[in-house]
């Protein structure tokens, strides 16, 4: 049980994925204005990160591994989760509207997210099994979504500060301000 | 010849895809903790990123545009597997080095966004030296933010020691904060200088890397929501 628990933390907080695995970036340093957007996003990311990584852990386990095609993991998962992400939205549709207006038009943006690949890539080289997967995808989409969350709490107030020397306005001062970020979430190595 | 020229000018200098585009930066910051890896990691971006635009640029009258993504995303996906495969079998420390970064070359924007943008459009020869333009332009991005980092984080070059015995490595630069740091300056330099560059469009509104690579633009509908 505290392996499960770890395997949560470690995702989320100590191996942060982009604070330290720097995966999923460009949305990171792209929609991280606002707090709100940022939050939904996140949402989006935790509903299909934890999907894939179950979809993928099976066709690994029972496909993939027993025909002796691991070679075309990296194949068979790009497309898995860009078809992953078009079910998972026409579901929503369907089922859950008022939860696909709020996540909606953050669902095709995230087949390009190398985090949900990276996340996939990660459960096969730990040799995880199903529930340690859809656990450490859970957990790395969490950690995504804190550190979105807090990087546009951030930008909320430092945007336009007029005490930012020119030069660094706009992308340079959300890159320091995500290196501090970083530089706390070290602080959580001490967890394992 | 000339235009074949042209095409590799453009990818080092004109549009170089780090400084400039600002495309591709999971693995610009990811690997370049030592100039050897950001060359290592350059050079298989290099080699998938020309053989993708030669494939796509022969198959271009073949494939459907409703289905052009999707095509191109298997296309390069077998290409990196047989890059990954490749660097696994002959050059097992980089393997190690890079890791779970070889597989994601995939999602590398630089790629399906040189397919996009220009392999669709062009002849293969011009195609594939549009490929060996941006990869070099790319290579040489990250060996040097590689070299900047593993010079001042371990005061080694290429893992010779060239920093003088007093110099005290600047750890945190070769670690994960020092990535963002890094690129800050960079960024902030360029700005200061006056270069256009993407980074500030992207933060402003448009998202570096899905603008260029497909349909989907993440700040068009941060502004609708």
């Amino acid at each position: 049980m505290t392996s499960l628990v770890m395997i949560v933390v470690t995702a989320a907080l100590i191996n942060n994925v982009v604070l330290s695995q720097f995966l999923g970036l460009c949305s990171f340093l792209g929609v991280s204005r606002q707090i709100k957007t940022s939050a939904s996003l996140g949402a989006a990311v935790i509903f299909v990160i934890t999907i894939a990584a179950g979809v993928a852990n099976l066709l690994y386990d029972f496909v993939l591994d027993p025909l002796g095609l691991s070679y075309l993991q990296t194949i068979v998962f790009i497309l898995v989760i860009a078809a992953l992400v078009q079910v998972v939205e026409m579901f929503l549709k369907k089922t859950m509207p008022a939860l696909h207006a709020a996540l909606g038009i953050y669902l095709p943006l995230i087949t390009t997210n190398c985090a949900v690949l990276g996340v996939v890539l990660t459960n096969v080289t730990a040799e995880y099994n199903f529930i340690q997967s859809v656990l450490a995808g859970f957990g790395t989409a969490v950690g995504y979504t804190i550190a979105i969350v807090i990087l546009a709490g951030i930008r909320e107030r430092v945007e336009d500060n007029e005490n930012i020397p020119a030069p660094f306005r706009g992308a340079p001062i959300v890159l320091l301000s995500a290196a501090l970020m970083a530089i706390a979430f070290m602080g959580f190595s001490g967890l394992a | 010849m000339n235009k074949y020229l042209e095409r590799i000018r453009n990818g080092v200098a004109t549009e170089n895809p780090i400084f400039i585009l600002m495309l591709g930066m999971c693995p610009t910051l990811a690997v370049t903790t030592s100039a050897i890896n950001g060359l290592g990691m350059g050079v298989s971006t290099m080699a998938v990123l020309i053989l993708s635009n030669l494939v796509i640029s022969l198959l271009r009258k073949l494939i459907p545009g409703q289905v052009r993504l999707p095509a191109y995303i298997v296309i390069v996906a077998s290409l990196v597997t047989v890059v990954q495969l490749l660097i696994q079998a002959y050059v097992p420390f980089l393997y190690s080095a890079l890791g779970i970064y070889i597989p994601l070359i995939v999602v590398n924007c630089i790629i399906l966004g040189r397919a996009e943008a220009y392999a669709a459009k062009n002849p293969p020869a011009l195609s594939a030296f549009d490929g060996i333009g941006m990869g070099l332009g790319f290579t040489l991005a990250l060996t040097l933010i590689g070299l900047v980092r593993e010079l001042l984080g371990a005061g080694t070059a290429f893992g010779f020691q060239v920093m003088p015995s007093f110099y005290k490595p600047i750890s945190i630069i070769i670690q994960a904060p020092g990535a963002f740091l890094v690129l800050a300056f960079i960024v902030a330099v360029m700005n200061g200088a006056k270069i256009a560059t993407k980074a500030n469009d992207k933060v402003k509104g448009c998202d570096g890397c899905c603008a260029k690579c497909s349909q989907t633009c993440a700040d068009r509908k941060e502004d609708v929501a």
